[in-house]
């Protein structure tokens, strides 16, 4: 039997130790399965992990593909630290891209200066809008969070898919579901530095994500609001004691969390795609759950953790380019992340016993005997 | 036609009958398993692959049923014996799942098999009216109500039920009376488990005789929902998974009808409904908790 132990304080070297041992045996897990596929484990992983990355130019692209990690798992990090189990992240990053959509399609019109920052804005209003139904719903009715986020992904996917075939279907598009292109000024800048000039994709969006993981590191660490959230989250009783509200906290969590993923559907679909189309987030929403367990729940991990997934997000494709490894791969190899992650997690938690039948007792008469 | 229809609404509650059927066994004995949807569909991509090579309906419920167990394992392994969070184990189950069934399914994609010989009982199923709808489903669609009635008695009426249940509703106590408080919650997750490949297992196999990546399409994430419908009484799961057997039915009837309302409203139904039953059932908390276990998402230690 396991017998667990609960460790007083857990020391950071534990944590990335453990942390590490986790990436480490996926890996290992992961040549297994190539192996079994009948792949050349070695040749598979190298495709997975470092072909991606051999050029100078494809570090950018890794940024830009770990851009919405980064936003929606700084904002997911709040909600799983307060025990509030949004998993509708995805849901709420299409109606950010759709509510910011709505103003580069419909109020393009504006100055050209305001437009970026009028689409950011929208963005966070759609994902937050779309995330206050479960808050209000959990804090009203007590209804349970973790369904109603994930039903309605299912709802705003089909939206999505109604708005770009239907009412915002561009006429020009010869049939294909795809909206009209943002004006320029509703479309995020490229990175343009004056000596090196452009780093391939990376776009402003980047820069604004690595901010944004700071900002989220600041408020859960620094003030009033994060410690209410950590609270809520560890020792709920205590917080009640304290004067702190369940329900604001719940409501709070949700509109950041949600917001953070309206924010990153807006910059996906200006400086990525600069349209609106059925697949604004191919999974990010679920995804960045990971990369929120992967980070420990700390919003500076997130940026680590938002690089790794996505450079095994990007290894999928060249596997499957390279090898024709199906691209479904990636999916394993996250499931089994999380799974390494979480029981590392107990290693960080407790001291874990391994007691088999029997040395209980020995352990007394030893004990006994050497009393004596 | 309308018998027709009926019909199609029974098929399409059975997956959602195993599948909250075995999650409600696993929550009555206090652990949250939101991996429902890949075990369903772990279940799923190896009943088509076994039924396929073999040629054999049974042996391919079967392997199923097994996926689902083993999918199920790893979560009972790491929730009770690394005591790891329920919630975030589960989404990993369904992650992984979700992911691994793609992997084994991806040379099964475009392939199709022949459903179940239906068993139709010769002269009950001539009878007027009645006949077609009680007495000609396939063997599994009998299985399901079956299970239901097996578990509603196990939990109510027998002893191993009772301690199940005493072990969902305050583990430290059943622990303190000398039951096996991991062992039995291993149990349920396994059962859970078999139930789940059962339910996933009848989508390609009878439902659209063919496999595609995530075709359970919800469904997992919807029998959580009947559980909490059912507020944790078995009989119960099989009202809430009629309604949204129809509830899907009437979208599919309606876009075959042509009404005017784009496809996509319609496909939103069985979700909306769920989101709007829940709120219904959990706004009244005497009903929504009177049988909800008090030890539901909790970690055992026996070492404290």
């Amino acid at each position: 039997m396991i017998n667990l132990v609960p460790r007083k304080e857990i020391p950071l070297r534990l944590t990335l130790t453990t942390t590490a041992v986790a990436v480490g045996l996926t890996l290992l897990a992961g040549a297994g399965i190539f192996g079994i596929l009948g792949y050349d484990p070695l040749a598979a992983l190298y495709q997975f992990f470092i072909a991606p990355v051999s050029r100078g130019y494809q570090v950018a692209d890794l940024f830009v593909k770990a851009c919405p990690l980064i936003i929606i798992a700084s904002g997911l990090v709040f909600s799983y630290r307060a025990n509030v189990w949004n998993i509708g992240a995805e849901g709420q990053m299409i109606l950010g891209a759709l509510f910011s959509g709505y103003v580069a399609l419909y109020w393009g019109g504006m100055p050209a200066p305001l437009l970026l920052p009028v689409m950011i804005l929208a963005g966070v209003l759609g994902g937050l809008a779309w995330a206050m139904i479960p808050a209000i719903l959990k804090t009203r009715f007590n209804t349970n969070e973790i369904l109603v986020s994930l039903m309605l992904t299912y709802v705003a996917a089909l939206f999505i898919d109604w708005t770009v075939r239907g009412p915002w279907r561009d006429p020009m598009s010869f049939g294909f579901p795809l909206t009209p292109m943002y004006p320029d000024a509703g479309l995020i800048p490229k990175v343009d530095l004056p000596v090196i000039g452009r780093l391939a994709q990376l776009h402003w969006g980047v820069v604004g994500a690595l901010v944004l993981s700071l900002v989220a590191w600041f408020v859960l660490r620094r003030t009033m609001v994060g410690f209410q959230v950590k609270v809520m989250g560890d020792a709920p009783r205590a917080g009640r004691f304290a004067g702190f509200s369940p329900a604001l906290v719940t409501v709070l969590v949700l509109a950041i969390s949600g917001g953070a993923a309206g924010l990153a559907g807006m910059v996906e679909a200006s400086a990525n795609i600069g349209q609106l189309q059925p697949n604004i987030s191919f999974g990010y929403g679920f995804t960045a759950i990971i990369v929120a367990f992967l980070a420990r729940l700390n919003p500076l991990g997130v940026i680590i953790a938002g690089l790794v997934v996505a450079l095994a997000e990007m290894g999928g494709d060249s596997a499957q380019i390279a090898m024709g490894i199906p691209k479904v791969v990636t999916g394993v190899f996250k499931g089994i992340l999380l799974f390494m992650l979480l029981a590392g997690e107990t290693f960080n938690r407790y001291h874990v016993e391994l007691r088999l039948p029997g040395a209980a007792a020995r352990a007394a008469a030893a004990k006994e005997t050497g009393g004596a | 036609m309308l018998e027709d229809l009926i019909l199609t609404v029974l098929m399409t509650s059975v997956p959602l009958v195993y599948a909250a059927t075995g999650e409600l066994v696993v929550e009555r004995s206090g652990v949250l398993n939101l991996g429902v949807e890949g075990m369903m569909l772990m279940g799923a991509v190896a009943a088509f692959g076994v039924a396929m090579v073999s040629g054999s309906l049974v042996l391919g419920v079967m392997a199923g049923a097994i996926a689902g167990m083993l999918t199920a394992s790893l979560f009972g392994i790491l929730v009770l014996g690394f005591a790891t969070n329920q919630v975030a184990t589960g989404l990993a189950l369904t992650i992984f799942g979700t992911g691994l069934s793609g992997l084994a399914g991806a040379p099964l994609i475009g392939k199709a098999i022949e459903g179940l010989p239906q068993i139709s009982l010769p002269v009950l199923s001539d009878l007027p009216l009645v006949g077609k709808l009680v007495f000609s489903h396939d063997l599994l669609a009998y299985g399901a109500v079956a299970m239901v009635a097996v578990v509603a008695y196990f939990l109510k009426r027998s002893r191993a039920g009772l301690v199940l249940r005493a072990i969902g509703d305050n583990h430290d106590s059943a622990h303190a009376l000398g039951y096996p408080v991991l062992g039995v919650r291993f149990a349920a997750v396994l059962f859970g488990g078999f139930m789940a490949g059962i339910g996933g297992a009848y989508l390609p196999l009878m439902l659209t005789p063919h496999w595609a990546e995530g075709m359970t399409a919800g469904r997992g994430w919807i029998s959580l929902a009947l559980v909490v419908f059912a507020s944790w009484m078995p009989w119960r799961v099989l009202v809430g998974a009629l309604i949204f057997g129809g509830i899907t039915i009437m979208q599919l009837a309606g876009q075959a009808e042509g009404w005017t309302v784009p496809s996509q409203f319609l496909s939103m139904l069985p979700y909306l409904a769920t989101i709007i039953v829940l709120v219904l059932i959990s706004r009244n908390r005497d009903f929504a908790l009177a049988n909800s276990p008090a030890c539901l998402g909790r970690a055992f230690r026996p070492g404290k």
